[in-house]
């Protein structure tokens, strides 16, 4: 239960945050914080003693469709809890201090509030259809987070770009949740239990072997890779940096992207350990990883050098995840935490530079470490741990990939590759995080002085710990790291994973020596690097999604032209020509129809009614007086109510009588202001419409033969007919249909009155001024 | 100025119309009427005194903004489908039965949520057709 109410009080806050904010102005960032402080505590209760299954919590929506609110809670939902909501209460105080005095900060904060709710339900989700829902939720509140300075241009359409790109892969994930439920029942799973995690999780590896495997693994990678921007779906996330920094550290580094990476280390007993997983995951994590470091070498805004290096690091996470190895599962999630720790930190200090300087350009900051001590000392552990040095856990997550990728087939790539990236890092880290601190003192917008208390906190926290935890690793293998291994494998037991700073003389260890050799010459050719880095990438993936939404818009607009032309006669003609073809096409060539019999039946008083109705539409079409042509047209109406009243319909003809009488008053009330007897047709054009207009009532016709001659089922008017009195207590049919059998149509009925009365409203009142004086 | 008979006829029509509207509304379940019908005639009337007194009169006699009616209805409609969800019983679930109200003299006739459902109905169906004719009779004039 407690997990459930986790989870809903972020929702209940963020509602409740506008409110919040106007009592506690400058202090809201370190009241809101309280929350996720709260939660922290909490399920740090549950660490060491959660069974290796875990605790899960039900409720029961559409049982079904395996529609549930479920939760799970095992050693890897926790780990990634503890950093939703450790690091949400820190970014909440950074938010605060950050953004001092703008008018929306009450705004940022409850968005930034419904974030962690939608994420700590996205990993503590157990019913895959739940995991998809807080999903979209996270893609939703980061639209809002990116768009927060919604005046600029460029923060709409990066807000944009991650929503259709992440909202995309939403689509294809909810496709490939589904078919995976298929293929749980195909395998013997209950309905009701079809989409649960955990009962997936029981059918171990035999989805693998299942006829639906290939197309369920592409789409939840589809997925997976658009959250967690791999390659080619990588560009949307240097684009997000256009949101304020608490957002990205938060969002784009320690968490949203991480999602990806949550649902394939969650799926990976169930979808993992076959050919296609690991050379798919691997192959484009690897790629990824590359595309990430270099892109991240070559940029000189400090925000979007981290974010290339995040998607670098992502995409090593997607490799280890992989290989799929138990020492890889281990070096995944020790590098999960290791990221999220130092990336953040770095982070929040580009944006406590960015705050008191005024610039986040690397080629002009320098030499603060003189202004900004504390700043400068955080950013260099934090930049010591991304670099791999010990004794900073950032050195342990290292080591254990290394092992990793030694011990896995195409070891030479993988590892290359491995100390390639590794290079880079230590090359960005120095950039992003020793750079602007040491050498000469360069001139900036604004005067640097030491950032306050609560730009500091952060990063003194997500800093200190890599250090903490680096030199005391077992407070975190046995009790938080290792369950979440157990649970990434589905292993029986939760093995301590054995970290520690010194593992011997090992390839591993040399290796990484190699790597940080290698990163700190790249560092000191950083310029020449970066010139001859960025005449190679021209083209890449954002470009074709510009493209793409170039070609929508282009073909938006010629359609536009062609068929919604502002002409309502265009539109009219469209459609009945439409129709009439189509319709017309079938009637004619699939239908026998017999024409009408027995014209002896007709009474006298049914053929005037009929006489008198053409006699309207004649006179209608004919008269050149606009009211009179309406009174016309009312007569038809009425002619038509009459002809309900002889087939022995009351209701119906009590609401043709009233609905014709308000369509005469409301024509006359539109035609009152036309031009009298203006004739705005040619001949052509008026033969044109006739033609049409009997094409259309021969088609009407044919149909209405139609249904009469046709019988394919009894008539539902009989159950209708029988039940009425009994089962909905009303002798009136038709009523009884309308409210009670049938009472959603009704109530969708009148909804859509409404929007369009609402509609109306709006095209009447909603003008600009000049056009009323016409 | 509109003409005296017609404001003179119109003065009489309008009680008489709305009574008639609600009688069409009590009565839907056994007879021929209901929501849509009451509304209907209702929103008739209104549109009579519009014609007849022109459109600040109207919405002064009508006191209530008619796209506040639209609002009201759906909330009354969507209330009556929730109810049932209170029991345990699926959405929409009518019951028919609550009371059987008697009123001395004139009968009784029996109380339950259709009719709830069909006021809000008639509800939204004299706002939806307010919120349409009286925009556009200010137009004219």
């Amino acid at each position: 239960m407690g997990i459930a109410a986790a989870v809903f009080s972020g929702f209940l806050l963020a509602a409740a945050t506008p409110a919040i904010y106007r009592l506690t102005q400058k202090a809201a960032g370190w009241a809101l914080a309280l929350l996720p402080l709260g939660i922290f505590a909490y399920f740090v209760g549950f660490v060491g003693s959660l069974p290796v299954t875990g605790v899960s919590v039900n409720f029961p929506w559409v049982p079904s469709l395996g529609l549930n609110v479920s939760f799970l809670l095992d050693g890897l939902s926790l780990l990634f809890v503890l950093l939703i909501s450790g690091i949400g209460a820190l970014i909440l105080v950074y938010a605060g201090g950050y953004l001092t005095g703008h008018p929306h900060l009450g705004r940022l904060l409850a968005f930034l509030l419904m974030f962690m709710a939608s994420m700590l339900g996205l990993v503590l989700a157990d019913n895959l259809l739940t995991l998809f829902v807080f999903w979209e939720l996270t893609s939703l509140s980061s639209y809002f987070l990116i768009g927060f300075d919604h005046e600029r241009p460029q923060a709409r359409s990066a807000a944009l770009q991650a929503l259709l790109v992440t909202s995309a892969g939403g689509l294809v994930l909810l496709a490939g949740v589904l078919l995976l439920g298929k293929a749980g029942s195909d395998l013997g799973l209950a309905a009701e239990q079809g989409l649960e995690i955990s009962s997936l999780l029981t059918l171990g590896n035999s989805v693998g072997s299942h006829d639906l495997y290939l197309p369920i693994l592409v789409l939840i990678l589809g997925g997976a890779f658009t959250k967690s921007a791999q390659f080619p779906f990588h560009f949307w996330l240097p684009s997000a940096m256009e949101a304020p920094t608490p957002v990205s550290a938060y969002l784009h580094s320690a968490t949203m992207v991480k999602a990806g990476v949550y649902l394939l280390a969650r799926l990976s007993p169930v979808l993992g350990g076959t050919e296609a997983w690991l050379w798919s995951v691997t192959a484009f994590g690897t790629a990824t990883m590359l595309i990430g470091g270099l892109q991240a070498i070559q940029e000189t805004d400090l925000k979007r050098i981290l974010a290339y290096s995040t998607i670098s690091a992502l995409g090593l996470l997607m490799l280890l995840l992989g290989l799929g190895s138990a020492i890889a599962a281990a070096a995944a999630m020790t590098f999960l935490v290791a990221h999220a720790l130092y990336k953040g930190a770095l982070f929040l200090v580009a944006g406590a530079v960015d705050h008191e300087t005024g610039i986040r350009d690397v080629t002009r900051l320098g030499g603060l470490v003189k202004s900004m001590p504390v700043t400068a000392l955080f950013a260099g552990l934090a930049a010591i741990s991304m670099a791999g040095l010990p004794p900073l856990f950032g050195f342990i997550a290292k080591e254990l990939t290394l092992e990793a990728t030694l011990t896995s087939p195409a070891r030479v790539l993988l590892t290359g590759v491995t100390v390639l990236v590794g290079m880079l890092s230590v090359a960005i880290a120095a950039t992003a995080g020793v750079g602007p601190f040491i050498g000469r003192v360069l001139d900036t917008p604004r005067q640097p002085h030491e950032a306050p208390i609560s730009l500091l906190l952060g990063p003194a926290t997500l800093a200190a710990l890599p250090l903490i935890v680096g030199l005391f690793s077992n407070l975190v293998d046995g009790p938080l790291l290792a369950p979440a291994v157990a649970a990434t494998l589905q292993s029986r037991t939760a093995t301590p994973l054995g970290l520690a700073l010194w593992h011997g003389w090992n390839s591993a260890l040399l290796l990484s020596n190699i790597s940080l050799a290698g990163g700190v010459c790249l560092f000191l050719m950083r310029v020449r690097l970066r010139r001859y880095l960025s005449k190679i990438s021209r083209w890449g993936p954002e470009q074709g999604y510009d493209l793409a939404l170039e070609g929508l818009n282009g073909l938006a607009r010629l359609q536009t032209r062609l068929i919604q032309s502002g002409n309502l006669r265009y539109y009219l003609l469209t459609v009945l020509a439409t129709v009439g073809t189509v319709v017309g096409y079938a009637l004619l060539t699939r239908v026998q129809l017999m024409p009408p019999g027995n014209w002896g039946d007709i009474r006298f008083y049914e053929a005037g009614l009929a006489i008198l109705i053409a006699l309207a539409i004649i006179a209608t079409v004919r008269f050149v007086s606009r009211l009179a042509a309406i009174a016309a047209l009312g007569v038809v109406g009425y002619c038509v109510a009459l002809i309900f009243v002889l087939y022995g319909a009351p209701d119906l003809a009590m609401t043709q009588f009233l609905i014709e009488t308000l369509t005469v008053i409301l024509f006359v009330l539109v035609f009152y202001h036309l031009p009298p007897g203006v004739n705005l047709s040619g001949v052509p054009s008026r033969i044109r419409d006739a033609l049409i207009a009997l094409a259309i009532g021969s088609l009407m016709t044919g149909l209405v033969l139609l249904a009469v001659q046709t019988d394919v089922h009894t008539p539902i008017s009989n159950y209708f007919i029988e039940n009425s009195l009994s089962e909905g207590h009303g002798r009136n049919v038709v009523n009884v249909i309308l409210v009670d059998f049938r009472g959603l149509d009704t109530l969708g009925e009148i909804t859509v009155l409404a929007v369009a009365a609402v509609g109306v409203f709006a095209l009447l009142k909603l003008r600009p001024r000049e056009e009323k004086k016409q | 100025m509109t003409s005296l008979i017609l404001r003179t006829a119109t003065r009489f029509m309008l009680p008489i119309l709305l009574l008639f509207s609600i009688f069409l509304l009590l009565r839907g379940h056994n007879e021929p009427g209901g929501g849509f019908t009451g509304g209907l005639v209702c929103a008739s009337a209104y549109t009579l005194y519009a014609l007849a007194f022109g459109v600040p009169a109207t919405r002064k006699a009508l006191a209530v903004d008619p796209r506040f009616l639209i609002g009201i209805g759906l909330l009354v409609a969507l209330a009556t489908g929730l109810l049932p969800l209170l029991f345990n019983e699926p959405f929409l679930t009518h019951r028919g039965h609550w009371t059987k109200l008697t009123i001395p003299g004139f009968g009784s006739f029996d109380l339950g949520t259709p009719l709830i459902f069909d006021l809000g109905v008639y509800l939204v169906v004299l706002g939806v057709t307010l919120t349409i004719v009286l925009p556009l009779a200010e137009e004219v004039t």
